[in-house]
């Protein structure tokens, strides 16, 4: 026993000798400590691509990923982090540009029937899988029926819906077989749809609609998914996966775009604690983060303002009434006057911090061919609004000596209860309402919303999966699984049905707009703010843009080489460590972001311009 | 040699009695949790009932529970934990591998750190009792039982991590640098505590009757120490080295998050707020199999350390 201890005790004293010296891989990663280094400014050669010289040696993207994927089989995804692997790991029919835009991705072109039902996609020529296999059409089918086919379970095959038989084939009355997907040649898809849906394309860049590896599912089975097993077509392939410590990926040579991926190695990890992500970027080992801690936004800003990220998303956040219990059945105008009081500048300014932008309406900022109506107050003041509230209130027989009293329900975590807290603040001060919080664990709050039955006031929210109003306006059908208002209303649901079948733009825009503009009069709901994403990016990170969707390739990114690392004029054979010697005078003091995007822009094509969208300049009231 | 038949007898009836224990942990763990509200896919985006039909029929979760209740204690017995809900690409054994592993490594390591240091910072507090050295070393050592790793954590990794930049801020690659800060954070309050043991019950001993005799004759401090001191003053930091060990090398969920270390410790927690029933369950399962087996453990070497405590027959 006391050799054994003192093996261990030697063990233990190497440890913190070699733990000490043993860091030359994270130094090349960071620039300095604490302060990141500057980019050099970005040129681009005549084709738009970044020019040789400015590119860093390592381009190794360690990004934060939030938490551990659920799965890399895309057929069986949900959730942020296993997407956003799968998107580097997989290319679906349509890809998205840097900021957003849905562009050809397996599919070059595609065709779209009048009736806005079949959809025929011409794949390129030259895709192949990590394997080197071509892909087909035939992989397209097999991945679209596999995801739809009872056995998989998948969760999110919700997405296949507006496809023909899509609903009976999840139900198991359809064999697989009769899914509405079909190979008209090699390179030939077809697509037919039960629903014209205008927002068809925007789907098909969610995993769920991934082409899978015919072969390699078959052989390895469950395990298809592991490294070494999974043959994907995306820029990127899985070469290392450490659960709930990192995932490798490297770049795919077989990907038809190979030549244009800069980024050779992409590391995804796994931060529970968001303080702890921002250590490791501070430490310079991260680039990437999924958020920030809240509550910092001030710290961040004032040292870390060109890496602070913050931009808007596609998501709202408000409260929703239980229509089904009282005091809110039948009671518009209570509903209103809770909605008036409330000072969004406020919440938004004190509570959440991150500029997050005060909504008045359901559907965020954000989507293409689409502007959500504001009810008439929106126009006003706040004290006009809380002079209508309070005539509202009294008006619904509520006055100080007789105070409306109802409990807000919501669940732990991030800003809820701060948010509820000062909802409740605010309703005491402006009308006198006596609101008691009662928190709960995340699932027991979804059950306890679900049911109906004890919830007055809750948190709600929606951060939608593809960028169409109708993703935000179907939570208030009547019996949707997310309708936890208990809202019902034939007019609207009729609306719904409509815009479901109509495909002509203009006319969906304005049922829309409608159906909208109905639930804001009935206010099943109190808008609060949209979602922003907020993270820390290294300021040497470019070729990636801010969009509502938040989705970001690997492969649009790339690093630039640090301003330090330009080699001095005098060579010395070592590259210049020191900051005093060999620096451009341009260089050091000048701000980065906007200045670069001016510089470059001029004569590249919009798909090549490389532009970093400054946090600032996004998200209003940001200096607060 | 007469009382280790005894021993082994007791050995026997405690191994045999790990059974029905086991077996009551699985029962009221089994139905506990699913006695919480909400299941394993409840999420905001809710779910069509097909596709939730075709979830819980992948799961078994359709079956009435005292189906799925005895389906598992079947998989119990065959050691098969089943597939987890969250982490749908691994099963439970799979992950349980992974992580355990981890937990292990960084359990073990602070515990020998901490019983080498404990003792250590004990024995020089004790033989220089009511001086400055006892006093700044027992402040110290109250500093470390009384400061909760996750203040002690951020301020070593900022300094050793982010300022310094000697260390990785956290992560876990089996690289000995990245064991360092964890190892050293979950020692923290051990090695406080063990201290504080050592040297009480050190005092004690160095005021009986043998070491006066060992002192008398002569002996050298550093020897009356060694071959007479040390053995009897670990006794009661022996008996505490039981639960310490089965608290650490199961995970600390607070030291696994602020590092990000993959090890059992979060796995429980999350699970349990996943409702990722096999996950927990599996879990649960090796954990009481852990404490009842080091409780046995740490009775044996107890008894085998102080001869004051024997097991007899009619025990």
């Amino acid at each position: 026993m006391p050799t054994l201890l003192q093996k261990f005790s030697l063990l233990i004293i190497a440890a913190l000798s070699v733990g000490a010296c043993n860091n030359e891989n994270q130094e090349q990663l960071s620039g300095d400590r604490g302060r990141h280094a500057r980019p050099v400014e970005l040129i681009l050669t005549e084709d738009g691509r970044p020019d040789p010289s400015v590119l860093a040696q390592g381009q190794e993207l360690h990004r934060d990923n939030g938490e551990e994927p659920q799965t890399l089989d895309p057929h069986r995804a949900e959730g942020l982090a296993s997407e956003h692997i799968l998107r580097d790991l997989f290319e679906g029919l349509t890809a998205e540009s840097p900021e957003g835009r849905i562009v050809p991705g397996a599919a070059i072109r595609w065709n779209i029937s009048r009736d806005g039902k079949t959809y025929t996609f011409y794949l390129r020529r030259d895709a192949l899988w990590s394997n080197g296999d071509p892909v087909t059409a035939e992989d397209f089918v097999y991945g679209l029926r596999r995801s739809a086919d009872p056995v998989t379970a998948s969760n999110y095959a919700k997405v296949l819906l507006p496809i023909e038989n899509a609903a009976e084939v999840l139900s198991g009355d359809l064999p697989p077989s009769e899914l509405g997907v079909s190979a008209l040649e090699e390179f030939t898809l077809q697509i037919r749809m039960r629903d014209p849906t205008p927002y068809f394309l925007a789907l098909l860049n969610h995993p769920v609609t991934f082409p899978v590896h015919r072969a390699s599912v078959e052989q390895h089975g469950p395990v298809f998914s592991r490294p070494g097993n999974l043959v994907s077509n995306g820029a990127f392939i899985l070469k290392d996966w450490l659960i709930r410590s990192r995932i490798e990926l490297v770049r795919n040579e077989n990907y038809w775009d190979a030549e244009n991926i800069i980024i050779e190695k992409v590391f995804y990890y796994p931060f529970e604690d968001q303080s702890h992500a921002l250590k490791q970027f501070r430490a310079g080992e991260l680039h990437w983060t999924s958020s920030v801690p809240n509550n910092q936004f001030k710290w961040l800003q004032k040292h870390y303002p060109d890496e602070l990220v913050i931009s808007p998303w596609l998501g709202s956040y408000y409260f929703g009434f239980n229509l089904q219990r009282e005091p809110f059945i039948e009671n518009p105008e209570l509903r209103l006057a809770l909605t008036l009081a409330l000072d969004r500048e406020l919440l938004t300014e004190k509570v959440t911090q991150f500029g997050e932008q005060p909504s008045f309406n359901l559907v965020p900022p954000g989507i293409m061919d689409y502007v959500s109506p504001l009810p008439e107050w929106a126009e006003w003041t706040q004290d006009e609004r809380n002079a209508e509230a309070l005539r509202l209130y009294a008006q619904a027989g509520y006055s100080e000596e007789n105070p409306l009293r109802f409990e807000i329900r919501y669940d732990s975590g991030q800003n809820n209860k701060k948010m509820a807290l000062a909802a409740s603040s605010l309703w005491k001060q402006v009308l006198g309402v006596q609101a008691t919080l009662v928190n709960e664990e995340f699932k027991a709050f979804l059950q306890t919303r679900e049911q109906k039955v004890l919830t007055q006031v809750f948190r709600a929210g929606w951060i939608s999966d593809y960028a169409d109003a109708y993703s935000f306006l179907n939570l208030f059908r009547t019996g949707h699984g997310g309708n936890d208002y208990g809202y019902s209303n034939t007019l609207y649901d009729s609306l719904l049905d409509e815009i479901a079948a109509e495909r002509i733009p203009s006319r969906r825009r304005r049922l829309m707009f409608e159906a909208e503009r109905i639930l804001l009069a009935e206010t099943p709901f109190i808008p609060v703010y949209t979602y922003v994403t907020k993270r820390m990016v290294n300021p040497r990170l470019t070729g990636w843009q801010s969009n509502v969707m938040d989705h970001h390739y690997s492969k649009d990114m790339f690093f630039l080489k640090a301003v330090s690392d330009e080699p001095a004029p005098v060579s010395t054979g070592e590259t210049g460590m020191s900051t005093d010697t060999g620096l451009e005078a341009s260089g050091t003091d000048q701000p980065v972001g906007g200045k670069n995007e001016e510089s470059v822009a001029p004569g590249v094509d919009e798909e090549a311009t490389i532009t970093r969208e400054k946090d600032g300049t996004s998200s209003g009231g940001a200096e607060a | 040699m007469i009382q280790n038949s005894g021993m082994a007898k007791h050995s026997l009836r405690r191994l045999l009695g790990l059974l029905p224990t086991l077996f009551m942990l699985i029962t009221v763990a089994f139905f506990l949790m699913r006695a919480a509200p909400g299941g394993p896919f409840d999420s905001e985006r809710v779910l069509p009932p097909e596709i939730e039909a075709n979830l819980e029929a992948r799961y078994h979760l359709d079956e009435p529970l005292l189906q799925q209740y005895f389906r598992y204690l079947g998989q119990v017995v065959t050691l098969d934990f089943g597939p987890s809900f969250q982490y749908k690409d691994w099963t439970v054994n799979e992950l349980m591998a992974q992580a355990m592993p981890v937990s292990l490594t960084v359990g073990l390591a602070a515990m020998l750190l901490a019983f080498f240091l404990g003792t250590l910072i004990g024995v020089a507090s004790a033989m220089r009792q009511n001086t400055g050295v006892d006093y700044s070393l027992m402040g110290l050592a109250m500093l470390g039982i009384s400061i909760p790793s996750f203040v002690i954590a951020p301020i070593l990794i900022l300094l050793l991590a982010v300022y310094a930049g000697w260390l990785p801020a956290g992560g876990w690659d089996w690289s000995v640098s990245s064991m360092v800060l964890p190892v050293i954070t979950l020692a923290f309050p051990v090695t406080a505590y063990i201290a504080r043991l050592t040297r009480g019950s050190m005092i004690e001993v160095l005021k009986s009757n043998f070491i006066r005799t060992a002192r008398a004759k002569g002996l050298p401090e550093s020897m009356v120490i060694r071959r007479h001191a040390l053995r009897p003053a670990l006794l009661p930091v022996i008996s505490y080295l039981g639960p310490a060990i089965a608290g650490m090398i199961s995970g600390s969920v607070v030291i696994e998050r602020i590092f990000s270390i993959p090890g059992l410790g979060s796995y429980f927690v999350q699970g349990a707020l996943n409702r990722d029933y096999t996950l927990v369950m599996g879990i649960v399962v090796f954990y009481g199999v852990l404490i009842i087996v080091l409780n046995f453990l740490v009775d044996l070497i107890y008894a085998w350390l102080n001869p004051k405590i024997r097991y007899d027959e009619n025990d």
